[in-house]
């Protein structure tokens, strides 16, 4: 007999289940403030060696900020908790994230970003040629890949580059006696910040919504473009994942009545190398390399946006560009300025780190695997629409062929049941995985966008589609159970409703604390 | 060969997920893009470097080609020491990798942001702060803006003390709508006497200004603007803000800034992220464009949720009908300012200050017996300006003695900046570099 006691499991242990027996953290983790000590530190600061110097009172502060006092395991390991408690890309099947291109980012070219720490970005010219070179490679590479004649990195996002090219198309215009063109035409299933940032820019946004078919309907362009129009900012495919195969009539409109086209491309990932911006008559484009160019999200940035530009909009570019010249027979890396730029989008010439990231990706790429990355992007969406169209309930509206993603409905099964779409992605959450609905507003009812790219294996979609077949069944079988989840989560269900209620919202720690705890010690 | 990213380019799977769907090739998923549309050749890029370690070897030659320095280089990017553990935190893969998930399956995010936002409210002493937007360029226009809708005013005076790059974002950002009228700069170096009107809807005050003179007339300012009906709206250095007042103290309505010297390496441009902060004041609340979290309860006792506040203001609920737009910004830094400031505290954070206001004293001293250093009289933090014959002659030659001497500000001014990270042997190895390469 061994010391291990009376058995009680047999071998071979049993094949898993079905469905993972997934839990997240729960490690019940106060807020930070709660675990705050009199006198400790995380950190030690050197000290002034001089004379201190003595601060007049108009300029002095009062009241030391009341900041947790911690020592620093106990700041690391409460941040460590908080991480278990996310799931990020790494550690889940994320094809949920429908429009945003979750993707492999390969944990070598973090080491590259890394590598970026240190420059100060107003270091000489001289002492940052290998990152200028990356820059001016990088632009011809993006160059290539949209057919556009020059490409600026500045941008710190997606939408910051909408807003880029927005900048330009204004400069554009006021430049060449277009002033009066006050009108941005975009449509319903582009991004928002389409609409926003032309809005913020100072046009009238007029919004095409979908045909009969799904697609931008044709028509309302027509009825809206005219001398005050100055742009169309559409995305293709749109965030349905269906191709406008129409897409070159809608820019010739546009060009007829001298408007320019400008070209969302942040659902590019199926399309590298079959189809080029330029090449339908484009004027601007732009692609998040946080997207498409693999990037990591970074719960929500540091991104980076790149804008394409054909020859009559390079004048305006942000300033300063990365130009190549040669030098006694060497190349050397400077930066221009731009006769009629727009000016700075952000400091300095972009996030640095993330252009080089983008740049050792699509160098582990080449042609053919940038081609490879698109074909597989769209096999994966086709699989796996073919799996999810089986789940009785599930459905994507219009009757059309997608590229690299799929806009599905649960409208049947929503109104067999009363759950709703947010509530099947929370019960999901509780296998590991998770999912986005769509944009506002819903003109899809109950929608959910899926778009598997490139990163996943056949079994990841598999186990991806079983999850939710298995919540779409746990729905019809007890609602409740589903309205009620998640059940594996760090937390449960949470009552959102106070958020909207000035009285009672708390925004900060402070906030809480004079709304909620005064009077309570 | 299986590209190593590419799971299912392995010929097998992708018969048998072709078989599935009925497909007989990925061309037929591609019938709706016109032949005309197509590119008919292969892309034009340099031949792949699938190995890994050939695209090591390629990254390295490009990165060799970088020279590092002793570093005096300031003016919006800021080398201040950055802690391990905000290194360790930040490269996460659970935060690295994570985007936009749910306040469930993303509890961690949502705690970590609302931890971070709550200690810059702390460090400003207001209630509201946002989830960080792109830099302190966007913090400022944004904020700008706000005060504009807010009194329905589209005129801002601006100090003139302000850099001219984040310049060029504000003419870019704002002038269409809103005019911009400049304030002189004193013979001191802080903004000069001003006068504004009902038109205004806000005075913008930096501090430390652009030639790292801190403000002193805050709270003159907060009372000319709310006498006319403005708002005070401060870009401040989270940084400065364990010695120096926060921009409420005096009266200021907004606050905004870059957090990128709380924690973020200069990384070439790649460590920015802007805050915009306010009292909890539910008519400015609604001027944020960002996104602003909660706490939240949930179903069980003892547990916190987090959400959305007031989502409502946002192009994400309402397209160009919400405030400006929001979208993917620099929430990661956000999350890594959190921890700096968890690990600083309140001490850390004076001490930090104290230690800089010496150093960049002790630099002014030091570098004044040999240039004139301007507006000596005014209080410094971090920079200071040095006028010199040539600013490129002095910056070439100090380069050749491996010392990156400051930034140009023009011909003939160089501001330097001296952070905790400079020791004072560093600060006299730089006079001395000076007095040498001016002697010559």
């Amino acid at each position: 007999m061994s010391g291990h006691g009376e058995s009680f499991a047999e071998l071979p242990v049993a094949p898993k289940p079905p469905l993972r027996r997934f839990h997240q953290a729960r490690w019940d983790e106060p807020i930070i403030f709660e675990l705050s000590r009199p006198g400790r530190r995380g950190i030690a600061v050197p000290q002034a060696e001089g004379p201190g110097v003595e601060l007049p009172a108009s300029v002095r502060r009062e009241h030391a900020p009341k900041l947790p006092e911690m020592s620093q395991l106990h700041v690391l390991r409460h941040y460590l908790r908080l991480s278990q408690e996310n799931l990020g890309f790494d550690l889940n099947i994320d094809v949920g994230q429908g429009t945003c291109t979750m993707k492999y980012s390969p944990k070598v070219n973090d080491l590259f970003a890394k590598a970026t720490n240190p420059l100060h970005p107003h270091q000489h010219e001289d002492t940052v040629q290998g990152v200028l070179e990356i820059y001016w490679r990088m632009e011809r590479m993006l160059a290539e890949i949209s057919g556009m004649s020059r490409v600026s990195l500045q941008p710190g996002s997606g939408s910051a580059a909408i807003y880029a090219n927005i900048a330009m198309i204004r400069a554009y215009h006021n430049a060449n006696g277009g002033e009066h063109r006050d009108q941005v035409i975009t449509t319903m299933f582009s991004h928002p910040s389409n609409a926003a940032c032309a809005k913020t820019a100072g046009y009238e946004v007029i919004t095409l919504m979908p045909d009969a078919e799904g697609l931008p309907d044709i028509e309302a362009l027509k009825a809206a473009i005219g001398p005050r129009t100055a742009a169309l900012m559409i995305t293709n495919p749109e965030d349905t994942g269906v191709f406008n195969s129409r897409i070159k009539e809608f820019v010739d409109l546009v060009h007829s009545v001298g408007g320019l086209a400008c070209y969302d491309q942040a659902n590019a990932n199926g399309i590298l190398g079959i189809t080029r911006a330029r090449d339908v008559g484009f004027d601007l484009c732009h692609f998040n390399l946080h997207k498409t160019f693999s990037t990591p999200h970074s719960c929500g940035g540091p991104a980076a946006g790149a804008c394409g530009v054909a020859p009559a909009l390079e004048p305006f570019l942000p300033e300063p560009t990365v130009d190549r010249v040669e030098f006694d027979g060497n190349e050397r890396f400077v930066l221009k300025y731009p006769e009629k730029s727009v000016g700075k989008i952000r400091p300095f010439l972009g996030v640095t780190p993330n252009v080089v990231r983008a740049y050792a990706w699509i160098m582990s790429l080449g042609a053919e695997g940038l081609r490879q990355v698109a074909e597989t992007a769209v096999l994966n969406n086709n699989y796996l629409m073919h799996k999810i169209l089986q789940i009785p309930g599930a459905s994507v509206p219009w009757n059309s062929r997608h590229v690299e993603q799929a806009r599905y409905s649960w409208q049947q099964l929503s109104e067999e049941t009363g759950v709703h779409s947010e509530e099947i992605g929370t019960r999901a959450a509780d296998f590991g995985v998770h999912y986005w609905t769509s944009h506002h507003p819903y003109l899809v009812p109950e929608p959910f966008t899926l778009e598997p790219t490139e990163s996943y294996a056949k079994e990841d979609l598999d186990e991806y589609a079983a999850i939710l077949a298995h919540v779409a069944d746990e729905a019809r079988r007890d609602p409740e159970f589903v309205k009620g989840a998640p059940y594996n989560q760090t937390i449960h269900k949470i009552d959102m409703t106070s958020l909207d209620d000035p009285k009672q919202w708390a925004p900060t720690w402070r906030a809480y604390v004079r709304k909620h705890l005064s009077g309570q010690g | 060969m299986t590209h190593p990213y590419i799971p299912n380019t392995e010929p097998g799977v992708r018969a048998e997920m072709l078989a599935a769907v009925g497909a007989r090739s990925v061309e037929e998923f591609y019938a709706d893009i016109p032949a005309e549309l197509r590119l008919n050749r292969p892309l034009d890029l340099p031949a792949p470097l699938v190995a890994e370690q050939d695209l090591v070897r390629h990254m390295e030659g490009l990165f060799a080609k970088n020279v590092a320095g002793l570093s005096f280089l300031g003016h919006g990017s800021y080398a201040h020491y950055v802690p391990a553990v905000c290194d360790e935190v930040n490269s996460r893969s659970e935060f690295l990798t994570a985007y936009a998930g749910e306040p469930y399956e993303d509890h961690g995010r949502f705690q970590a942001l609302f931890e971070y936002v709550s200690m810059m409210g702390e460090l400003l002493e207001m209630d509201v702060v946002n989830v960080p937007t792109y830099d302190g360029y966007q913090a400022s226009g944004t904020a700008i803006r706000m005060a504009c809708r807010y009194t329905g005013r589209p005129k801002v005076l601006l100090s003139g003390a302000i850099a001219a790059e984040k310049l060029s974002k504000l003419r870019d950002f704002l002038s269409h709508d809103i005019e911009m009228v400049f304030a002189p700069v004193a013979a001191n170096g802080e903004i000069g006497e001003v006068e504004i009107d009902d038109t205004f809807g806000a005075i913008y005050l930096e501090t430390p200004n652009v030639y790292g003179v801190v403000e002193t007339r805050g709270k003159e300012l907060a009372d000319l603007a709310h006498a006319n009906g403005a708002l005070l709206v401060v870009s401040a250095d989270p940084i400065s803000l364990g010695v120096l007042a926060p921009p409420a103290a005096y009266g200021a309505d907004i606050a905004c800034g870059d957090i990128q010297p709380l924690g973020m390496h200069p990384g070439y441009g790649g460590g920015h992220a802007g805050y915009i902060a306010t009292q909890d004041h539910e008519p400015l609340v609604a001027e944020f464009p960002s996104r602003l979290f909660g706490i939240a309860p949930t179903k069980v006792p003892g547990e916190y949720g987090f959400g959305d506040v007031y989502y409502d203001r946002t192009s994400f609920a309402h397209r160009e009908e919400g405030k400006e737009w929001v979208g993917t910004a620099a929430a990661l830094w956000g999350i890594t300012a959190g921890v700096y400031l968890a690990l600083m505290g309140p001490e850390g954070m004076k001490e930090l200050g104290e230690t800089v206001l010496s150093r960049t004293r002790y630099a002014m001293d030091a570098l004044g017996r040999h240039v004139t250093v301007r507006h000596r009289d005014a209080v410094h933090f971090r920079e200071f300006a040095i006028e010199v014959p040539s600013s490129g002659a002095l910056l070439d030659g100090l380069r050749d003695k491996g010392i990156f001497g400051g930034v140009a500000l023009d011909d003939r001014t160089v501001l330097v900046c001296v952070t905790e990270c400079h020791s004072t042997d560093d600060i006299d190895r730089l006079a001395a570099a000076v007095k040498e390469v001016l002697g010559a």
